[in-house]
């Protein structure tokens, strides 16, 4: 067990599995001399060469297709494309095609890659570079999207994504990138399509993932400290497969629920969680499932407003005093 | 850079069999996509369908210039390429008709016939959509240093779009070992080329990415055939993409629900007096290759092997509803949701059992 960073828990999870299987290689953008935008590819284009460690043009509809094709001839590919946002220029060969190739040939050729991604706004990129459409990808069957929050996950889901017979979609954070954690040693993979209740609690229920799962277990322990409030914490870490089970486990011992999410709230991820809370857990509700989404619009540049439409932990902790207030459930904390 | 190949006389023909092997296979596209159109117009094909009438010389002169090993990757217009490429004409018909021995199980239809036994990796409806899957094929192959080449077939109107771009300009900064063959049967849809290309001479589009090139008489088999040869073995010697220009004619509507009314009747007449089918047939009589009777029964041998495929779709059953999530992923994972429409995530909780208790269904 050693601690260390997201990114790091990243760069020697990829160089591991490079030095395990010959069929696994990188591609994307400025990942071999200029060492990645995020520096997770850092020195493995002189430990592996430009074979392996293949720097593409300006093209992601081109190089993620590719990746497709060579995964259909049994490589590994694992592409990494600098923001979410690119990936939209490369959304048809990931949903027309990454996705649909097993089912749409009666499963003759499956498509073992991965699509490292990071997504994240709050760094003054203005509109176009500060999206979260992670709910793009998980709204299509025939993709696994996966969204670690720790480093620990970040290794443990990397390895998983990279020995899956199917695409995968591995979502980043541009704010996970430095965040430090324990990272097991060995090579056990994670479970695709298993969320982890991160912390138990029994007032109400915290879901969220990526970045806002870190937002939630601060919250957690603010509310723990100051209020004596008992949040437990879902940590979705899979958006597809969604594991509502744990959700609903979750929510039928708290009886109330907030969702946390950087994406957009109208037909966000967190309205697919309050659905399933809904089907699963509606006898068990004290109150309505609230959500803490991203202000709907392109986010602006300036700081004053990026901060403004950017969901934070007191936005998050005002939801919670209102579900816990609306049961009167409130005064069972310490004030 | 950029040469081309117009109306290269077909000197190569090593044996009148050979040609006659031609005109047999040429005359198999001919009549399955005739018996297509029919079942179509039955209701026994659903969805789009696009038909390789018109493009038959294209077709077999393409799948005889690559071998077993190489791969093909190819648009929606792909029955005529599934055929020659040795795919089971009732397997490719029961695709069409959706059944569960179709070549795709079912899950494709027309647009989307896959064999990975003849090394045929789809049909692509999407326009473009197969030219950097085809990229990353070739890709593979010269990553494990193999001898294979891919072919990647696209109609005219592929090469505006920007994977058309993108695909090309990796394929040949990576020195991959692909032959892209644009089939121009000069209309995309009801566009004609000239409409819609700024440089109507497509092959010519190759030389923005210092990649060899040559434009071919598509309704000539031979000619087809020696061009692609060419193609196929400079990718598979020198590792060095190639593209391919075939021009021919559609001798229909762009699918077979489109009358083509945008057309002129010269325009039709033009392209029917260059059918390929036709013209091989004159040429082989004309040559003394073959008789007309012996053309004949072969025509006759080509309708009983079509016939057989109709009976072998009929028959294939349609595929069990139980296999409808079969196919979702290759590598199984917890919480995958396998609900039909209408059913309840948790079957158990209160409000989602199919039958109220207190009231019965019945009572």
């Amino acid at each position: 067990m050693a601690v260390m960073s997201y990114r790091q828990a990243l760069h020697d999870t990829l160089r591991a599995e490079m030095l395990r299987d010959p069929d696994v290689f990188l591609m994307g953008e400025e990942i071999g001399r200029f060492e990645g935008s995020y520096k997770i590819t850092a020195g493995l284009l002189d430990e592996f060469g430009p074979k392996r460690v293949r720097d593409t043009p300006i093209a992601e509809e081109g190089f993620t297709g590719a990746a497709v094709g060579a995964a259909m001839l049994g490589l590994r590919p694992v592409v990494e494309i600098m923001t979410i946002n690119f990936s939209l220029l490369a959304l048809d060969q990931i949903v027309n095609h990454a996705a649909k190739i097993y089912g749409m040939f009666g499963g003759q050729r499956s498509v073992p890659m991965v699509i490292r991604t990071p997504g994240g706004g709050g760094q003054q990129l203005a509109a176009t570079h500060s999206q979260n459409v992670e709910l793009f990808y998980a709204f299509t069957p025939g993709l696994k999207v996966v969204a670690p929050s720790s480093p620990a996950d970040a290794k443990a889901l990397l390895l998983a994504s990279i020995r899956d017979n199917d695409p995968v979609l591995f979502l980043e954070n541009l704010a996970l990138y430095n965040t430090k954690g324990e990272v097991p040693d060995g090579d056990t993979a994670g479970e695709i399509g298993r969320a982890a209740v991160t912390r138990e609690g029994t007032d109400i229920t915290l879901v969220a993932y990526s970045r806002m799962a870190h937002v939630a277990l601060q919250v957690a322990e603010k509310l723990a400290a100051d209020e004596g409030i008992s949040a437990e914490v879902v940590d979705l870490r899979s958006l597809r497969p969604l594991d509502r089970p744990t959700i609903i486990e979750s929510v039928r011992k708290t009886s109330c629920a907030v969702v946390l999410e950087d994406d957009w709230l109208t037909y966000g991820i967190g309205a697919e969680v309050a659905a399933s809370i809904s089907d699963g857990a509606f006898d068990y509700l004290d109150a309505p499932v609230r959500r803490v989404a991203m202000a709907e619009v392109p986010l602006p540049y300036a700081k004053s407003l990026e901060v403004a439409a950017l969901p934070s932990a007191n936005d998050v902790v005002t939801a919670v005093h209102q579900t816990l207030d609306a049961v009167g459930r409130r005064s069972v904390g310490a004030h | 850079m950029a040469t081309t190949n117009r109306r290269r006389p077909a000197r190569s023909a090593k044996s009148s069999e050979e040609l006659l092997g031609f005109y047999r296979q040429m005359l198999l596209v001919r009549r399955f996509e005739e018996r297509t159109a029919q079942a179509y117009t039955e209701a026994k094909i659903g969805g789009y369908c696009h038909l390789n009438l018109g493009e038959e010389a294209t077709v077999v002169g393409l799948m005889a210039a690559i071998e077993e090993r190489d791969y093909l990757f190819t648009n929606y217009r792909d029955h005529g390429y599934a055929l020659i490429r040795g795919m089971d004409p009732g397997r490719v018909m029961a695709e069409l008709y959706g059944r569960q021995d179709g070549v795709s199980k079912g899950w494709g239809g027309s647009m989307h016939l896959f064999d990975t036994d003849v090394r045929q990796l789809g049909g692509y409806g999407i326009v473009g959509g197969q030219l950097p899957l085809a990229a990353g094929a070739a890709l593979a192959v010269s990553y494990r240093d193999g001898d294979e080449v891919v072919m990647c077939q696209m109609g005219d109107g592929t090469t505006n779009i920007g994977a058309f771009h993108e695909t090309l300009n990796m394929a040949s900064l990576w020195d991959l070992p692909i032959v892209f063959v644009v089939v121009n049967n000069q209309l995309g849809m009801g566009t004609t080329v000239e409409v819609s290309s700024a440089e109507p001479e497509l092959y010519k589009r190759a030389s923005a990415y210092r990649m060899e090139s040559a434009r071919v008489d598509g309704n000539d088999v031979i000619a087809v055939r020696d061009a692609a040869k060419l193609a196929v073995e400079r990718a598979r010697k020198e590792q060095k993409p190639y593209l391919l220009e075939t021009v021919s004619g559609r001798l229909k509507g762009h699918s077979v629900v489109d009358p083509a009314a945008y057309r002129s009747k010269d325009e039709i007449e033009a392209v029917r007096a260059q059918d390929p089918v036709a013209g091989l047939h004159d040429r082989l009589v004309g040559d003394g290759v073959a008789k007309v009777d012996e053309l004949a029964e072969i025509d006759a041998e080509i309708g009983r092997i079509v016939k057989a495929a109709v009976e072998f779709a009929d028959k294939s059953p349609a595929p069990e509803v139980s296999s409808l999530f079969d196919y979702t992923y290759a590598s199984p994972v917890p919480n995958d949701s396998r609900r039909l429409p209408g059913e309840a995530l948790f079957p158990t909780e209160p409000g989602n059992q199919p039958a109220d208790p207190l009231f019965p269904v019945g009572a």
